[in-house]
């Protein structure tokens, strides 16, 4: 059996200015939601890399994430080095056009033929802001819910062994409107 | 008698929400009642962690500031 010691004094602060913790802001005052679902439709590098980021966070608060991936949306989950997919000609020639993958996603403004992307991941790293790619495997250790949109897949001919690792079942709208449905928070990107 | 280690997170130089990321992985290796020091640099987090706090319901036991470094002491539920 253990017994938990009570905590050790808080180490000294040295010279450091130090305060107490200030109170927090008057906003939730309502029970807190334990629960968060977001539905990635844009798949633009800011809208994905703000989901990512909101769901890492909420997981880190202690939520349970659900992300539900669908049109443009689901282009991130293919895995990196698959260059063309789909079954017929239409199907893969957008995906030549709109090249798949977590690390080629373009931005909706600036994109300037990649050159904004460029600059804006040059300037994430500058600024120790984690990549998409890099959230995407922390928001997956962390257990956010990938839900790839079932819809999607066959529309795109997307197979799921283009995909990465680790997702659940591909699902529909009624997956999603049955949390909506249940007073499940839900963010529309 | 046993002495108990402080543990710590060096967040400094790393940008929203790697900061929250890594404390949350830190402190879910804790028992209750020890405490985590913090380190940053992203004055974002200055709020971020009174936020995280009172979602999570680990105590900010403490937060200061020394030559743009932000300090957070935590205490687990």
């Amino acid at each position: 059996m253990t017994t938990l010691a009570p905590p050790p004094p808080a180490p000294v602060a040295d010279d450091a200015r130090t305060s107490p913790a200030p109170a927090a802001e008057q906003v939730a005052t309502r029970p807190t939601a334990d629960e968060l679902l977001i539905i990635l439709e844009s798949g633009d590098l800011e809208r994905t890399w703000g989901t990512l980021i909101l769901a890492t966070s909420a997981a880190a608060s202690g939520m349970k994430v659900s992300i539900f991936l669908t049109f443009w949306g689901f282009f991130p989950l293919v895995k990196p080095g698959v260059r063309v997919t789909g079954t017929n000609w239409m199907q893969r020639m957008l995906s030549v056009l709109n090249r798949p993958g977590i690390d080629h996603l373009k931005m909706s403004r600036l994109n300037f033929a990649g050159m904004g992307p460029w600059m804006a991941r040059r300037l994430a790293e500058e600024h120790g802001v984690a990549s998409p790619a890099e959230l995407l495997d922390i928001a997956q250790a962390m257990g956010v819910r990938l839900i790839p949109c079932q819809m999607t897949m066959d529309m795109f001919g997307l197979r799921r062994e283009d995909l990465v690792d680790g997702l659940e079942e591909p699902a529909g709208a009624a997956t999603v409107l049955a949390k909506i449905a249940a007073g499940v928070p839900a963010l529309f990107i | 008698m046993t002495v108990e280690t402080l543990r710590r997170v060096d967040a400094r130089g790393l940008s929203c929400p790697m900061p929250i990321i890594r404390t949350a992985r830190a402190i879910a290796e804790m028992e209750s009642g020890e405490l985590l020091e913090v380190l940053a640099t992203d004055p974002g987090s200055t709020k971020d962690f009174v936020a995280w706090s009172r979602t999570t319901g680990h105590e900010l036991v403490e937060q200061s500031q020394e030559d743009g470094v932000f300090r957070f002491l935590l205490r687990r539920k």
